[in-house]
């Protein structure tokens, strides 16, 4: 058996003349958390689409679970997902929605009761999908794709219209679920969030795969910056000079000095800060986080 | 298939729909039948200004007469339901969620034609009962005999009729099913199948001399009669059948090809 829930080999969606997904090419291991993540546009949907067999590819193959995405049938019994949002029968209750979908799937029906419960809305189950908040509905995608006990669960923006507290369940729920062994893919603008719990990532950028690996190694390979600052503002001209002349580009923000610079050099920019009788306040060294990493990636200017 | 079955038979017998059909064609059923039985002095009791006498209601075919006459109705609702059921599913988003948990597309048309044709069941044998009964009711006060409705020629000819007005109303569901999928709107496509079938097929065969044992409503309606002089039930059955069949030719092949990107 494969041990990657997800595989893609140059998958192309076209639209006319629009390539919404261009020679894609990722692999999503088993029982990791992997983040989805690019700009609006990029082709994210058409790509979870294409996956769950909901549209066709244009040309390319990928594989889900160790099946084609051409055969869905093989590996959807076994694919929780949620895409674009959650989608029901307004005029039906929670409880009677999902029950659509366990009979549709073959579920037993009590796991209905408990993944309402499992989300939160047990005591709403016999509401109408259309009196829900936005939060509600949200949860009940969730439950909805979590009705077959999935071995991958496929997640399109999950946290959208959850509060503060619902953003965290959900994060739990995905770590918790990975941790039984459960592969998540998951598409989230929320980067932080993204970048706390998924330990790898594929970005995508109009249609085309930026990166696609390790979390931790694509944050590593991105020069780190070192900040510091003086104990007196006047200092400030005589650090700026010790960086330039150590051949590291620095600038001012918020009366701190940003050196972008190898993470250890600043034991030496601490000395020769030292030497020239500079007192640093504040000395640390921080990699640019996945969101600043993010537009530094799927920008234009930053891309090229 | 049967999952399908179950899964549509869930959404078609919430209250709000399982009730307000129940209601609507216990409603015609109640008004035709009046109708036939309490105008039957007045020289026109029946549809487009005919007349059905006392004497005529008093043979065996009485007792479906009410019956017959909502056919045409029934197969309406049955196209307003089988349009709306259908189409609802792309308005909704819902049909991602069903071709992730049944990816075979093939099935969850057939489960769901087989869930509606059940309700239809449902639907006819509702109309069924209630014009029956209605009709035992106001048959004494129109000097109506009901001797020979109870007789084994009369129950035969109710048995006839109502198999008839069933392959009608789900014809007329079955091309509400086909404008749906066309379509992907409940709307449009009620409003289309509501249109031809009241207002343009009656222009058409009204303009046209000849034209009606060609047009798809009034071949599926004519089933429900039981055929006429003017167009023979074998007929209808024969082009309401190649009408359908050609009808699914098509929206199952753009049902099983369509990117669902909605």
């Amino acid at each position: 058996m494969s041990d990657l829930a997800i595989s893609v080999t140059n998958l192309t969606k076209v639209y006319g003349e629009r390539a919404a997904v261009s020679s894609a090419n990722f692999e999503v291991p088993l029982g990791t958390i992997c983040g989805f993540v690019g700009p609006n546009g990029a082709g994210k949907t058409t790509t979870i689409r294409m996956l769950l067999g909901l549209i066709e590819p244009t040309s390319g193959t990928g594989t889900v679970l160790g099946h084609s995405i051409n055969e869905p049938e093989k590996f959807l019994p076994y694919v929780g997902a949620m895409i674009e949002g959650p989608a029901f029968y307004p005029a039906l209750s929670g409880a009677e929605n999902l029950r659509v979908l366990a009979s549709l799937g073959g579920f037993p029906q009590q796991r209905v009761m408990e993944l309402l419960d499992l989300v939160g809305l047990g005591d709403r189950a016999k509401s109408k999908f259309k009196t829900y908040s936005l939060g509600m509905k949200q949860r009940l995608g969730i439950a909805a794709a979590l009705l077959p006990n999935p071995r991958l669960l496929i997640l399109d923006e999950p946290t959208n219209g959850l509060d503060p507290s619902g953003i965290h369940e959900v994060r739990e729920l995905m770590k918790r679920l990975a941790s039984q062994g459960t592969s998540v893919f998951v598409s989230s603008h929320l980067l932080s969030e993204i970048e706390m719990i998924a330990e790898y990532l594929v970005m995508l950028r109009s249609g085309k795969v930026i990166f696609s690996g390790k979390t931790e190694s694509l944050l590593e390979a991105q020069q780190p910056i070192i900040i510091a600052k003086p104990e007196y503002s006047v200092d400030m001209p005589k650090l700026i000079a010790i960086a330039t002349e150590s051949g590291h580009s620095s600038s001012i923000v918020d009366d701190e000095l940003h050196v972008l610079s190898p993470a250890d050099w600043s034991a030496t920019f601490n000395r020769l800060a030292f030497e020239a009788g500079i007192t640093l306040a504040n000395l640390a060294t921080v990699r640019p986080s996945l969101e600043e990493t993010f537009f530094e990636l799927t920008t234009e200017s930053g891309a090229n | 298939m049967l999952r399908v079955i179950y899964a549509e038979a869930r959404k078609l017998r919430r209250p709000t729909l399982a009730l307000s059909t129940t209601a609507i064609v216990a409603g015609l059923s109640v008004l035709f039948t009046s109708l036939v039985y309490l105008r039957i002095n007045s020289g026109h009791n029946t549809r487009r200004g005919e007349f059905i006498s006392a004497a005529q209601l008093s043979q065996a075919t009485g007792i479906g007469y009410g019956f017959k006459l909502v056919s045409a109705f029934l197969g309406l609702v049955a196209l307003c339901i089988f349009a709306s059921q259908t189409a609802q599913e792309y308005t909704y988003g819902t049909l991602r969620n069903l071709l992730v948990r049944q990816p075979a597309r093939m099935k969850i048309l057939a489960g769901k034609c087989g869930a509606m044709i059940v309700f239809a069941i449902f639907m006819v044998t509702v109309t069924a009962i209630i014009t029956v009964a209605a009709s035992y009711l106001l048959a004494p006060s129109a000097k109506v005999s009901t001797s020979a409705w109870a007789t084994s020629a009369g129950l035969s000819y109710l048995g006839h009729t109502f198999f008839n007005v069933l392959l009608s109303t789900v014809g007329f569901g079955l091309f509400g099913m086909i404008l749906g999928l066309l379509f992907r709107s409940p709307i449009s496509a009620i409003s289309v199948g509501v249109l031809w079938n009241l207002i343009l097929e009656n222009i058409l065969s009204a303009a046209l001399s000849g034209s009606a044992k060609w047009l798809p409503g009034q071949n599926i309606s004519n089933i429900g009669e039981g055929g006429t002089i003017d167009l023979s039930y074998s007929r209808s059955l024969v082009m309401s059948a190649a009408y359908l069949v050609l009808g699914f030719a098509i929206v199952s092949t753009l049902f099983k090809k369509r990117d669902v990107a909605n």
